[in-house]
């Protein structure tokens, strides 16, 4: 592919990305600013139960990843766990409710309800290994 | 037709609009919270957008040294080694929203693109290397390869126990 041709699709696709991206910085602080910052209380602090509810959140949003890693970076700063916004920044991409009616009319429903219950376990394992690996040699 | 086609508005755009539409009614009945928002909204903005540079970057250089025609050819090479590595790298590279992917994936299916190539290449969109830049800035180098690491090597597992679900399905 040329430069002017990369230039053109890469541009293309970020643009396509940016009314997303923006509406769900301004919904987050709207959130923020409405519940006064405590919206990252749907995370007890339960190391147990925080991966799942992030695997739940992230499943249920959608967008180009970089919007994922932005709010998972919000919810850092106001302290949910690092188990719990990996989960979520994974099911954010892995798993697709939304996305769910159009992957099985290509691949079949089977495929496509196995594959995102499959990514879901996954999102909250991956989650678990990454977060115990560092913490082991970091 | 094409009018109508033309004239459809992408999900995204509806999304901001109805964003935006809560926001003014905001602006309208609780001015100094609309305040705090753009504010909070604008320092958002300040950590997200120079990013977005980066990330762009990384997009053009990915599609010019991306050959994608390469790695179709490449997706069916079985099941060894070899086959996860190119739906792995596939995957990666291969960028796109899943209403255009799909169609292709689908294409390459008819082809002979199988079940566990097909789970391999999906999982592996989670390794986006235009984003890499994002998620160190976020959580750091070490967090983001040994994330990247660990997605890729489940992706495998991923292939596996699908291909063999659906298997003992049918």
């Amino acid at each position: 592919m040329t430069l002017k041709v990369s230039v053109k699709k890469s541009l293309r696709t970020l643009t396509k990305s940016m009314p997303i991206m923006f509406g769900i910085l301004l919904l987050i602080s709207m959130i923020s600013v409405l519940t006064n910052g405590t919206y990252s209380n749907i995370f007890s602090g339960n190391s147990f139960l925080d991966p799942l509810v992030g695997a739940i959140a992230g499943s249920l949003s959608f967008g180009i990843p970089i919007t994922s890693y932005i709010v998972g970076g919000e919810l850092r700063e106001q302290g949910v766990g690092l188990l719990a916004v990996t989960a979520f920044i994974l099911s954010w991409t892995t798993v697709g409710f939304a996305m769910l009616p159009l992957e099985a009319k290509f691949f079949g429903y089977k495929f496509a309800i196995y594959r995102n219950v499959i990514n879901f376990i996954f999102s909250i394992i991956v989650a678990i290994f990454t977060v115990v690996t560092l913490n082991i040699f970091f | 037709m094409k009018d109508k086609k033309n004239k459809k508005i992408p999900g995204g755009i509806k999304f901001l609009i109805v964003v935006i539409g809560a926001y003014i009614l905001m602006l309208i009945f609780d001015y100094s919270s609309a305040m705090a928002v753009f504010q909070n909204f604008m320092e958002m903005n300040k950590k997200v957008v120079p990013l977005l540079f980066f990330v762009f970057v990384a997009m053009v250089l990915v599609n010019i040294f991306l050959t994608e025609e390469n790695l179709k050819k490449h997706l069916g090479e079985g099941r060894g080694l070899k086959g996860f590595l190119y739906a792995s790298i596939a995957g990666i590279l291969v960028s796109g929203p899943p209403y255009v992917l799909f169609p292709m994936l689908d294409q390459l299916k008819k082809k002979g693109l199988s079940d566990f190539h097909l789970a391999i290449f999906l999982y592996n969109r989670n390794v986006k290397i235009p984003f890499f830049p994002a998620l160190i800035f976020f959580f750091g180098l070490a967090y983001s390869i040994i994330l990247s690491f660990y997605i890729i090597a489940f992706s495998f597992l991923n292939g596996l126990i699908l291909t063999n679900l659906l298997k003992e399905k049918k």
